[in-house]
């Protein structure tokens, strides 16, 4: 007790505690942007000039916004597959992982059903998607109850198992006769391709992200389930006390997160790829994770750092094409402004 | 059946060399949580020694230097880890996951230059006499030099944590802050010290995969090795000898691949390459039951079990 005293005591002297939990994520954003910009000095580049760069090809620009917006939408969605288990004290890192699977099964739909119509084609696409999203996250929840497997392991080394399953595909059975050997399997039919807006990428599986989250946040805040959620995240002996059933409310929070980072696949081969192809998240499942963390795992938050992770994400590409820096470089700006996040809102919670 | 028996043996040479890189980082983690922390940042720790003994020993010429380069770049990693989780209080997992993207970023930056290099780097010193020993004795004893202080390291660590004071007050930590504080420990100082030595390890295992098993350095080379650790520490229920056992059977699985792809087994060759993964978890299915009993109290308020 007395070192938790002395800690508090060494923390709160530090801080102004007075600033309102906005203005304070701000200052931590301001602050990771600044390390970033002496990281980018130190390496021979002039930060300005980047970040000028940086938002004339995100927000500068109609083209730069349409990007933004196609890539908030996997990072909303897995971020919601992470959002939604930690409600109820789960970890999901594995919405990576989910993601692959989902792509693999909706394009499994869309090679092998010949629907002949939009109107049905994608939404068995997104239905296969959230159900291949959900059985994966599933295998953890059940390692974890039968097995006392600690979730955040087993979703953790899915994901490299489900990277290599979808490889199994692409470079096999349904690889592309005609690709020139690549490993793609054949492109969709127009049935089986979500529209995008002319002259941009953005595409129709916004939708889903949209009415992900808004029906997150209802379900949540108004409804007795999601205070139930809550209850069960908190203290689930005292949960179980009160005659909530823990164990279905562990595992409908998985199924629902790991569909939702399913869709994320769908989304992505239905309406940016058109075709499966190896590697095609490059670590989406994992800035949804993030985006979910700087977001406190408030559904509504997390639109707003979906949205800086995709202003960084599309950022750092045209950093990469105007030379100097690779995209992965990008992962440091994020990883900073997590750290700065995360270590300035605890602050907060201090001073009440 | 002369397959079979082809197989068997090659998993067992190949067994050792991809183990060790695992178990450096299986050491660390277990040093770390024994104090009472967690820290997913090792697969980035690993990153960090992969690519800085890389790059140090293909600009000195000396495989020591990147060594050393290795560690200190995995333990400076793990210090961020450090400040934020005892001095911040923020969650260790969500900070430790960002800890390994944020490392992944700094080594596909730092390392960009150095892909496609093969260098000498670390090469195997075979024991006399030793190495005849028939079957066992050329996997065990013809690996590099880091190989043999891995198989020193496990008893003395287990040694020091159970017979040093040292050892005793980082356990004391790691079962109550607050107790080791009131017997005069000053535990922060101690979680720091875990902390960083535990990425210094990690940041050695990674310097042994890039300088003696695979001699090269690519971008995310360690593929989810520091997170199998994390793995490993559960199933190895916190002990040092029982983690060698662990990280064993992971490089066992690594040679089993290898050994099925080159007799051309009629698998896909991304099935096998599951392999390593796939036996983690199951070894994790049928050992975490008992694993958690053996659990640092002060993990359990991270690590909860099953309700």
């Amino acid at each position: 007790m007395e070192y938790g005293r002395t800690l508090d005591r060494a923390q709160s002297i530090a801080i102004d505690l007075t600033a309102p939990p906005m203005v304070r994520s701000i200052l931590a954003i301001i602050f990771a942007f600044t390390v970033f910009g002496i990281f980018l000095a130190i390496i021979g580049r002039d930060p300005f000039d980047a970040y000028f760069k940086m938002y004339e090809g995100t927000l500068g620009s109609k083209v730069g916004i349409s990007e933004v917006g196609v890539r908030m939408i996997p990072f909303m969605l897995t971020g919601l597959a992470a959002s939604i288990p930690a409600r109820v004290g789960l970890i999901n890192v594995g919405g990576e992982g989910q993601l692959y699977i989902g792509a693999w099964a909706a394009t499994g739909v869309a090679l092998y059903f010949g629907f002949g119509n939009i109107w049905i084609m994608l939404p068995a696409m997104a239905i296969a998607g959230f159900i291949g999203g959900a059985l994966w996250a599933g295998i953890a929840i059940l390692l974890r109850n039968l097995r006392n497997v600690n979730e955040v392991i087993s979703t953790l080394l899915s994901n490299y198992v489900a990277i290599l399953f979808v490889n199994v595909f692409v470079f096999g059975a349904w690889k592309n006769p005609t690709g020139f050997g690549y490993p793609y399997t054949s492109d969709f039919a127009t049935e089986a391709i979500l529209p995008a807006i002319a002259g941009t990428r953005l595409h129709l599986g916004l939708i889903l992200p949209a009415v992900a989250v808004v029906a997150t946040f209802l379900f949540l805040s108004r409804t007795r389930w999601g205070a139930n959620m809550r209850a069960v995240g908190g203290n689930p002996d005292a949960a179980r006390r009160r005659g909530i059933p823990v164990l279905r409310y562990l595992v409908i929070a998985m199924l629902v997160g790991g569909g939702l980072a399913g869709l994320a696949g769908m989304s992505e081969v239905a309406g940016i790829q058109h075709h499966l192809r190896p590697g095609i998240s490059n670590s989406l499942g994992f800035m949804g994770f993030l985006a979910s963390w700087m977001a406190g795992h408030n559904p509504v938050t997390l639109i707003g750092t979906s949205f800086l992770i995709a202003v960084i994400v599309v950022g750092g590409d045209v950093l990469q094409f105007s030379g100097g820096l690779p995209s992965a470089a990008m992962l440091i700006l994020i990883g900073l402004v997590l750290f700065s996040i995360l270590g300035f809102r605890k602050l907060e919670r201090k001073a009440e | 059946m002369s397959t079979i028996l082809l197989v068997m043996s090659g998993t067992l040479t190949g067994a050792v060399g991809p183990g060790i890189s695992v178990l450096y980082a299986t050491y660390g983690e277990l040093i770390i949580e024994r104090a009472g922390r967690i820290n997913l940042g090792t697969e980035g720790s690993m990153l960090m020694g992969a690519c800085f003994g890389f790059i140090i020993t293909v600009e000195t010429g000396s495989a020591s230097a990147g060594v050393l380069a290795g560690m200190v770049a995995g333990a400076g990693l793990s210090l961020v880890l450090a400040y934020l989780v005892i001095y911040r209080d923020t969650n260790q997992l969500a900070t430790g996951f960002a800890l390994t993207l944020f490392g992944a970023g700094i080594t596909a930056y730092a390392g960009r230059d150095y892909v496609d290099r093969t260098i000498g780097g670390l090469n195997p010193i075979a024991i006399p006499f030793l190495s005849k020993i028939p079957e066992v004795g050329q996997a065990l004893f013809q690996q590099d030099i880091l190989a043999y202080i891995a198989y020193a390291l496990g008893p003395v660590l287990w040694v020091g944590l159970h017979y040093t004071r040292i050892g005793l007050s980082l356990r004391a930590v790691g079962e109550s802050i607050d107790v080791a504080f009131a017997a005069g420990r000053n535990p922060q100082v101690i979680q720091i010290a875990a902390i960083a030595f535990g990425g210094a390890l990690a940041g050695l295992g990674g310097a042994q995969l890039s300088l003696g098993l695979t001699h090269t350095w690519s971008e995310g080379m360690t593929v989810g090795r520091g997170f199998v650790a994390v793995g490993l520490v559960i199933f190895g229920m916190w002990s040092p000898l029982r983690a060698m056992v662990g990280a064993f059977l992971f490089g066992g699985a690594i040679g089993l691949q290898l050994q099925l792809q080159t007799v051309g087994a009629p698998v896909s060759p991304f099935i096998l390459d599951m392999l390593p993964y796939l036996i983690i978890l199951f070894v994790m299915a049928i050992w975490s039951q008992a694993a958690a009993r053996a659990m640092p109290e002060g993990l359990k308020g991270v690590l909860r079990a099953t309700s």
